[in-house]
């Protein structure tokens, strides 16, 4: 469960201090598939570092599963973002040097996981791109780089799905994909998933809307019927 | 992640960019190669040094004259001519000098030497027939001074082998007339190639009977009277003598002299010579070790360089892989182990071709006239490749530690 206390940050620009969340406070049940929506410099790209571990909270409590996260130093955060969190990026983050394979095996280098090999097969599976694993990545398609990105953040069954724009750089078919996937990920395996995007429509197929402006929720409203994205192709 | 994984991560990375990591390997290759072989260089030369001195005996003494006081005012040391031919003789003889088995005089002056049109400067040195086995100078053609020479202070000469190749060229130079210092002389002998630097060679010199060198050629005289000689070589029966023999030779001296304070003679032997020629080339070698080693530090900062530019360029891989979980002490061997593969492999390599090198330049004239022999060691090669990992280490720690301590985010954002 994710549940943050009036969480404050304050970014040091130089001489200026730049409030980019100003007493933010949600919880987040675990399943949940929530879309963080809002304008750029709304604080939703800082509120999804925060919830992925990446930062720490200027003042105010973030309590994972419990543990209060906002207070551990570089290291076990790093621990927490490889066993609960995986990263969705717009512009997928993959190493354009490494097979499709070795690129979702990234995580699992990092948590002395055994069966590298073959859990990163399966999650490439699952994505539907197991005939594509030792293409790199400037040999894929960005819907099927994105992908690859999926099967990187799943890898290591994490508990939360965190995805920044997942669709941005994506045509309206590969978008579908996309959040069909995401969407099939939270119902089947029941990961939390929580996507920021500024679209609208992404939107209407998550379970729940949480609006942001100037660094403040102003909205947060369930959706009555999400819209379910028609997939072809997945396991 | 386990030692596989990073190198395995570390040597695909390096493989991304292939040019750039061979050139940078390069740097490390050359200044291993460089140590290696110059230090190998090196000791070759200190080798051969001692082992020439070693051929010339290490059973001998030289007894020379201690230094004049003038008035307070000091000479060189043998710039006494305190030692005469007596001493030589009374040491050969003396009951109280059992320990020596054989004594050569000798006397030396420099001199034109000339033979019809040609002519050159050497070194005359006066001796007596021991002098030949003492210093170990065989004949190649002719015959040795000989002791009726000596007796009747005989105008003969035995040539270097230097010598007589400028004088006479492939002539036979027996029984030719040669002028020293516009005496006449009559060649009797040439002596055998020996060999030596270019600095000092003991094929560059001409030997007359000491007498005749005294006499005839020489004008200086001791205090006492008798014929002065320059250096007094004394053979023992072995090296185990040479403590009894020292004792033996200043006692029968000291007796001779009636000295009961300073000594007017010195005392040495092959050892020292060898020890203080030893601690010369051990700087020497030390000296070329030094060079390379300025080329193995800028092969280190070449890797400091690149591993800096690469820590840059990968900023977003870095962002990622920290998303990923990695901590900073991943990423810390990640690029320390990139920057100590690069500077071992080039050690290897480096390694491989300073062995080579070593191997062509063995036997081969490199300084001055004489063959060198190269001496290429384990403990050089352990050396290098301890060297060399620690160059990979001290210059990748930086750059590593810059980007281990990047901010996830930031590196992220990162274009």
């Amino acid at each position: 469960m994710i549940e943050l206390r009036d969480v404050t940050k304050i970014y040091q620009m130089g001489h200026l201090e730049v409030a980019a969340l100003r007493g933010v406070s949600v919880t987040i049940q675990d399943g949940e598939i929530v879309a963080i929506m809002g304008r750029s410099g709304s604080g939703k790209s800082t509120l999804m570092n925060l919830i992925g571990c990446l930062d720490v909270p200027t003042a105010g409590q973030y309590i994972l599963d419990g543990e209060n996260v906002g207070r551990l130093n570089d290291d076990r955060l790093a621990v927490v973002r490889n066993q609960k969190v995986g990263f969705v990026f717009q512009t997928y983050n993959l190493l354009p040097r490494l097979t499709a394979l070795a690129n979702v095996e990234l995580p699992l280098l990092y948590g002395n996981a055994r069966d590298r090999g073959r859990r990163s097969k399966e999650a490439l599976d699952r994505v539907g791109l197991g005939d594509r694993m030792d293409h790199r990545p400037p040999e894929l398609s960005g819907g099927e780089q994105q992908r690859v990105g999926i099967a990187r953040a799943l890898v290591k069954q994490p508990s939360i799905l965190l995805a920044d724009e997942p669709t941005g750089n994506l045509d309206s078919r590969s978008s579908e994909e996309i959040i069909g996937i995401l969407q099939q990920l939270n119902r089947e395996e029941g990961i939390t998933v929580i996507i920021v995007t500024h679209e609208p429509d992404i939107g209407a197929h998550t379970g729940r809307i949480v609006s942001m402006r100037d660094g403040l929720i102003v909205d947060d409203q369930p959706v009555a019927e999400p819209r379910q994205a028609v997939v072809q192709g997945m396991v | 992640m386990n030692a596989m994984t990073i190198i395995r991560t570390a040597l695909s990375s390096l493989g991304s960019n292939k040019l750039r990591a061979g050139l940078t390997l390069l740097g490390i290759v050359i200044g291993v190669a460089a140590v290696i072989s110059l230090m190998a260089i090196g000791r070759g030369v200190q080798a051969s040094i001692t082992e020439r001195i070693q051929s010339l005996g290490t059973n001998l003494l030289f007894i020379r004259p201690g230094e004049t006081s003038t008035r307070g005012l000091r000479g060189g040391q043998g710039s006494a001519a305190s030692l005469t031919i007596d001493d030589a003789n009374a040491l050969r003889d003396s009951p109280f000098a059992p320990s020596v088995q054989a004594v050569a005089p000798e006397l030396s002056v420099s001199a034109q030497v000339v033979a019809g049109r040609k002519n050159t400067a050497t070194t005359i040195v006066g001796v007596t027939p021991e002098y030949q086995e003492v210093r170990n100078f065989p004949v190649g053609e002719g015959q040795f001074i000989g002791p009726g020479h000596v007796e009747r202070n005989a105008s003969v000469a035995v040539l270097g082998y230097q010598v007589a190749q400028d004088l006479y060229g492939f002539r036979s130079p027996i029984g030719q007339p040669v002028r020293i210092n516009g005496r006449q002389f009559e060649v009797i002998g040439v002596l055998k190639e020996k060999g030596g630097s270019s600095f000092f060679s003991f094929d560059d010199r001409v030997m007359v009977p000491i007498t005749t060198a005294y006499y005839r050629l020489a004008s200086s005289r001791t205090s006492q009277g008798g014929i002065s000689v320059h250096t007094i070589n004394v053979q023992m029966g072995s090296v185990d003598a040479m403590d009894a023999a020292l004792g033996e030779v200043a006692t029968v001296l000291r007796l001779r002299h009636r000295i009961s304070g300073e000594d007017d003679f010195t005392v040495t032997n092959q050892q020292e010579t060898i020890e203080a020629l030893q601690e010369a080339t051990n700087a020497f070698v030390f000296f070329l070790g030094a060079i390379a080693g300025i080329s193995l530090l800028v092969g280190g900062i070449g890797i400091m360089n690149i591993m800096l530019v690469s820590v840059t360029e990968r900023t977003r891989e870095i962002g990622i892989r920290k998303a990923m979980g990695a901590k900073r002490r991943d990423i810390l061997l990640q690029f320390v182990s990139e920057a100590t593969l690069l500077s071992l492999g080039g050690g290897g390599v480096g390694l491989l071709l300073g062995w080579a090198l070593t191997l062509m330049l063995n036997g081969r004239s490199l300084i001055g006239a004489s063959p060198l022999q190269t001496a290429f060691n384990p403990d050089i090669a352990i050396m290098a490749l301890a060297v060399s990992a620690g160059i990979g280490l001290f210059f990748g720690i930086y750059p590593a530690m810059r980007a281990a301590r990047l901010h996830p985010i930031e590196a992220l954002r990162y274009e």
